[in-house]
């Protein structure tokens, strides 16, 4: 980004099998939209995004993986639904967000790495536990994020509610939801 | 052989959210349904459902992850899951509509039976369809005298329109209609599906604080004096980071953020306690003090549902 314009030479960094690849795993036909931009109107995010909803759609289109796979715009999705919902093609751009996102882990080309391990250390809890431990959560992102201080200012109310779970609760099954999990955590699953 | 009973029971899948932070959301669900003659079951040894994370892995882990729950109700014999929970419930519909997908990669990253023969909806659903406006009015004992209260959908409760099938995305109103049926005053509130900032309230703040103030102004703005929420993560947002918010804005709002079933119960005659108002962060006192002295009129709901 330069002066505020994203400037792209997109025949040299084109990737024809793009579009297809995220019309296949998204199952959503990214080709038809026409850019009328209803999407990024809709999204409350557009504000933090490196590129508007709308924005992606074409280049995606343009075959631009690279570029997309490492904007800030994909991980910040919130997956509220309202472009999906106001879309006139009918595309589920949420999905599409969300493909993205899967595309850009098993391409190994996160960007926003703490975000990503909030993520990581969420279903790690769900992978020991069978349940996430919000408060384990929280500690462990804090110390792996350099960000120990993350919402510290809220602590002293949720204690005061006799709201901050010191143990996590532990399920019986948990051994069968951590095979689950770990069949997609470690290493890519199998895809088509 | 007799003819099968109509299944009034209910598989009930509270979610994580309400083990913690959102306790007094499971207090206030358990006690409004039983009140209402709705008979819940929690599911046994349920398990997380992945939320936000387990998507961005793949949808095929998070259709596992919520679907293990499904498989349990399942095999309990129940065949409606009822939770509280938007992103709960979005993740137990994402199930179902994957194993309509893709039938051998769910039945695959599942790894036990499960027929799909059950069907997931919100306590909000329940409480509009099975219960509905006008039974509730009849079995209200306290009724809100007219308190001004913001109905608060957040993203989740009907969106996408296909995928939710239960009231409109743009414009719901399953919630007015059961604040009104409970003496509240519904005033216009043009925010009622704005996003609150989700999730990044741990990860990016100034989101949250950005998108959440601008809903408590709205509310304000609208003549609110309370918020009714129907989402764990939504009610964290508003209730317990208004303090974040209020700080970021430079502005006070001290605006009672409350959910739905804590209302419906206490119009319904519970008590405070009952329905845990004594969680929620910023204090409702003075919306309590608009619900009006015990009535004695008040039918039973014994033929609802
Ligand atoms: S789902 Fe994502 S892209 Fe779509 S409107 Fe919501 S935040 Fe924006
Ligand atoms: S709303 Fe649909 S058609 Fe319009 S720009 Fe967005 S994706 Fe394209």
């Amino acid at each position: 980004m330069k002066n505020g314009q994203n400037l792209l030479r997109i025949q040299e960094s084109r990737d024809a099998g793009f579009v297809e690849r995220v019309e296949r795993e998204s199952g959503q036909r990214v080709s038809q939209c026409y850019q009328c931009g209803n999407c990024s109107a809709s999204c409350a995010y557009t504000h933090v995004y490196d590129f508007p909803a709308n924005q992606i759609m074409r280049l995606i289109q343009l075959g631009q993986k690279d570029v997309i796979l490492r904007s800030r715009s994909i991980w910040l999705c919130a997956q509220c639904q309202a472009c999906t919902t106001r879309c006139p093609c009918n595309i589920d751009v949420a999905r599409v967000m969300e493909t993205l996102r899967v595309l850009a882990v098993e391409a190994g080309a996160v960007t926003q790495k703490d975000i990503q391990l909030f993520y990581d250390e969420f279903l790690k809890s769900v992978a020991a536990f069978g349940r996430v431990f919000e408060t384990g959560l929280l500690a462990s992102y804090n110390m792996k994020s350099g960000k120990p201080m993350t919402d510290a200012d809220l602590a002293p109310q949720v204690l005061r509610k006799g709201k901050l779970a010191l143990l996590p609760h532990r399920i019986r099954g948990r051994k069968e939801v951590a095979a689950i999990v770990r069949r997609f955590m470690d290493g890519a699953p199998e895809r088509g | 052989m007799k003819a099968k009973p109509m299944k009034r029971t209910i598989a009930y899948y509270p979610g994580c959210s309400l083990e913690g932070l959102a306790e007094e959301y499971d207090r206030s669900t358990r006690a409004v349904c039983r009140a209402l003659g709705l008979e819940l079951v929690e599911i046994p040894d349920w398990n997380c459902c992945g939320s936000t994370p387990a998507h961005s892995y793949n949808p095929l882990l998070s259709a596992a992850l919520a679907g293990r729950n499904l498989a349990l109700a399942e095999e309990a014999g129940l065949d409606t899951v009822m939770t509280p929970c938007p992103g709960c419930l979005k993740a137990l519909k994402g199930a179902l509509h994957k194993q309509g997908e893709d039938p051998n990669g769910f039945q695959d990253a599942l790894g036990r039976p499960f027929e799909g023969k059950v069907r997931a909806v919100s306590v909000l659903q329940l409480l509009a369809e099975r219960i509905g406006p006008e039974a509730l009015r009849k079995a209200v004992r306290r009724p809100f005298r007219d308190a001004p209260v913001a109905p608060y959908y957040g993203c989740l409760l009907t969106r996408p329109a296909a995928f939710a099938q239960f009231d409109d995305p743009e414009n719901p109103v399953s919630m007015d209609r059961i604040l009104e049926a409970i003496g509240c005053a519904v005033p216009d509130f043009p925010f009622k599906t704005e996003c609150c900032g989700a999730t990044y309230g741990v990860t990016r703040n100034p989101i949250v604080t950005r998108l959440t103030g601008r809903i408590l102004d709205m509310a304000v703005r609208a003549g609110a004096a309370a918020v009714a929420v129907a989402c764990p993560l939504c009610q964290q947002n508003l209730d317990l980071r208004q303090a974040q918010v209020e700080k970021a804005a430079g502005r006070r709002f001290r605006l009672p953020v409350v959910y739905i079933t804590q209302l419906v119960g206490l119009a319904l005659g519970l008590t405070p306690e009952e329905v845990g108002l004594d969680k929620l962060f910023v204090s409702p006192e003075s919306l309590i003090m608009n619900l009006d002295a015990e009535s004695e009129t008040a039918d039973s709901l014994s033929n609802a549902g």
